[in-house]
């Protein structure tokens, strides 16, 4: 059984106009477990709404997704809730590390709401990426690149299943991006974690041995430059 | 663990305006619970203060003014006793103990109170009677002697041996001064009680102070009345308020304070209303404190959204803030009460001999911030809704 199932995929949004615009259409995704896979998606092909889809903060209209034996589309929004909190870690292009919390505080937030703070391993996972000289530094206080490495910590920190990345390397400079790339897929084969990550930057896709176009997987008819 | 973190690093994040608020609060409990406190304590200490007496025998006028005037040391007298008065009602069955004042003086402004020795051995509490700092004695019938108030003698800095003019009438008026010199000989203990600001001499003294008038010189301004018994009370206020009509008979003393605070029982009301008020006032500062951040927490709560706290986490941490703002003004609030009371004791002390106690416990403590903190937490509530329903999607979106 695949680690995430993903059969009729249908998500739209409301314009202000009131059209309806239909950003999101995946007949059949599949990820098997310890795997890291890699999908294309250049801007307008619906790629942070299918990540969210797959993270349960948005519910679909239509279609199934199954997370580790776990039907997320027929579980209520606290059982998403909990299940994102226990089985997903997810990486942001803007890192959205919370800027009043410590990079430890950071890590440790990630585990609060699954497993329970483990100040050891927040710590150890910390060093793993490089920043154990950095445990009580602020955000601004770190470089992009730092950032990137604590948002990579916490999102390994509640050991979970799967690891969505959202081109985690976008914002950061060639050599910067490289190393990152570099820590997540080690990190995530050393946790057991599965990685789905999306990029448009040809570099780290050809990195990756499993790959797809995600506008060819996404049947939904995008305007090209639509942002979702 | 996870719960105060998020609470503790928002109040962090938003120190200013988490300390504008906080000090609003404070103000806000702070009057209340010192209003509340002084109201109460003043109404105590007024009504139950008789000074161990039952009864004012005075000039035919208000028994307030009577009370006011004898036991307070306050108001001028309402007019003069004749002695004999004094000795008919002193040589009465019903009566224990009555202790003759003569006012009319002062010394910078501090009253000079003529009466008997005997004043000073008649207890002003239960069991508790005036006691002479050491190196003191009670004056001498029939010299230029006086014996102090403690806080009259601390606050013209006299000891004993020491000498002065005491001027004429009740109000300090330079020009007015007496010929006679008196020497101190005596400071009183503290008593806590309106004798404390008073110079006092013998009761001929004053009457026969140089300037006062000959005439009067015999008379009496009022008499204190210790009484046998609850029952010669009445006969003596049927004795002298209802068949005389020269004379006051002013009983109980604790019922002419009770009537005058019984008149501003509209205060209490007023003070209620104000309480109420201030306590809104109070929560609606954290209400827009916390509601006009809400734009710069929005990223905040999807992201904690986005790991996976759920709704009632963050509308539990809103409201938690927001009664940790309350409870932070709270504990500011109590330094800011004893502050105030401190220095309203210090002026009632000062005007009126009566001290309250800033530091006695009262029943306001407890509810003024159970009441802030839980309307505080209710005001919390609307931002908190707003930040249960809040977009995750959205929030996570990239700021342009």
């Amino acid at each position: 059984m695949a680690l995430l199932e993903i059969s009729n995929l249908l998500k739209s949004f409301r314009a202000p106009d009131g059209a309806v615009h239909e950003v999101v259409r995946i007949p059949r995704f599949e990820l098997e477990a310890n795997t890291q896979f890699a999908l294309a998606g250049p801007s307008g092909t619906g790629k942070t709404t299918f990540l969210h889809l797959i993270a349960g903060i948005l519910a679909p209209d239509a279609g199934r997704i199954t997370l580790a034996g776990h039907e997320l589309t027929a579980l209520g929004e606290s059982a998403r809730d909990r299940l994102r909190a226990t089985s997903l870690g997810y990486i942001f292009q803007t890192f959205n590390l919370l800027q009043g919390y410590t990079a430890l505080e950071n890590v440790l937030l990630g585990m609060s709401f699954g497993p329970g703070a483990d100040h050891a391993r927040a710590e150890a996972l910390l060093r793993r990426v490089g920043l154990g000289d950095r445990l009580h530094h602020h955000p601004r206080q770190l470089s992009t690149g730092q950032q990137q490495r604590v948002a990579v910590a916490r999102a390994l920190a509640n050991q979970p299943k799967l690891v969505l990345a959202d081109e985690p390397t976008g914002n950061l400079d060639s050599a910067n991006a490289a190393e990152v790339l570099k820590l997540i897929r080690e990190t995530c084969a050393e946790n057991g974690a599965s990685l789905l990550l999306v990029s448009h930057d040809r570099d780290v896709l050809a990195s990756f041995e499993r790959q797809a176009s995600l506008a060819e997987l996404n049947r939904a008819a995008q305007p090209k430059g639509t942002v979702v | 663990m996870t719960l105060p973190l998020i609470v503790g690093r928002s109040l962090r994040q938003h120190l200013l305006s988490t300390l504008v608020t906080a000090f609003s609060i404070a103000l806000a409990g702070g009057l209340l619970m010192s209003v509340w406190v002084v109201k109460r304590q003043a109404h105590e200490t007024f009504t139950g203060q008789s000074g161990g007496w039952d009864a004012v025998l005075g000039a035919r006028g208000a028994k307030l003014q009577l009370v006011l005037n004898a036991i307070f040391h306050l108001e001028a007298s309402p007019g003069n006793v004749p002695y004999q008065d004094y000795l008919d009602l002193a040589s009465n069955r019903a009566v224990a103990a009555a202790i003759p004042l003569a006012v009319g003086d002062n010394y910078l402004g501090y009253r000079l109170v003529g009466t008997l020795t005997n004043y000073f051995t008649t207890e002003y509490a239960p069991k508790k009677t005036f006691a002479l700092a050491p190196g003191g004695r009670l004056f001498e019938d029939g010299y230029r002697e006086a014996v102090l108030g403690s806080f009259a003698a601390k606050r013209l800095g006299l000891k004993v041996g020491d000498t002065f003019q005491p001027y004429h009438g009740l109000n300090f008026d330079p020009t007015k001064q007496h010929e006679e010199l008196y020497t101190v000989t005596g400071i009183l203990e503290p008593s806590n009680t309106p004798s404390d600001r008073i110079l006092w001499i013998p009761l001929a003294g004053l009457q026969n102070m140089s300037g006062h008038d000959p005439n009067a010189a015999a008379d009496v301004s009022a008499v204190l009345v210790k009484l046998r018994s609850p029952i010669a009370g009445q006969q003596l206020d049927v004795l002298y308020n209802r068949q005389g009509n020269r004379l006051t008979f002013a009983w109980p003393i604790a019922k002419q304070m009770a009537d005058l605070f019984d008149k501003f029982g509209w205060f209490d009301q007023v003070l209620g209303l104000v309480a109420v008020l201030v306590a809104l006032v109070a929560a609606g500062s954290i209400l827009a404190s916390i509601y006009n951040s809400m734009n710069s927490r929005r990223r905040d709560i999807a992201i904690l959204r986005a790991l996976g706290a759920r709704r009632t986490t963050v509308f539990t941490a809103i409201v938690l803030e927001a009664a940790a703002i309350a409870a932070l003004g709270m504990v500011i609030a109590f330094g800011l009460h004893f502050a105030i009371l401190t220095g309203a004791a210090a002026v009632i002390r000062a005007q009126t001999g009566v001290v309250l106690d800033p530091f006695a416990p009262d029943a306001v403590m407890l509810w003024a911030p159970a009441a802030l903190i839980t309307l505080s937490a209710l005001a919390g509530v609307v931002p908190a809704f707003k930040a249960y329903r809040a977009n995750v999607a959205d929030g996570l979106a990239p700021e342009s």
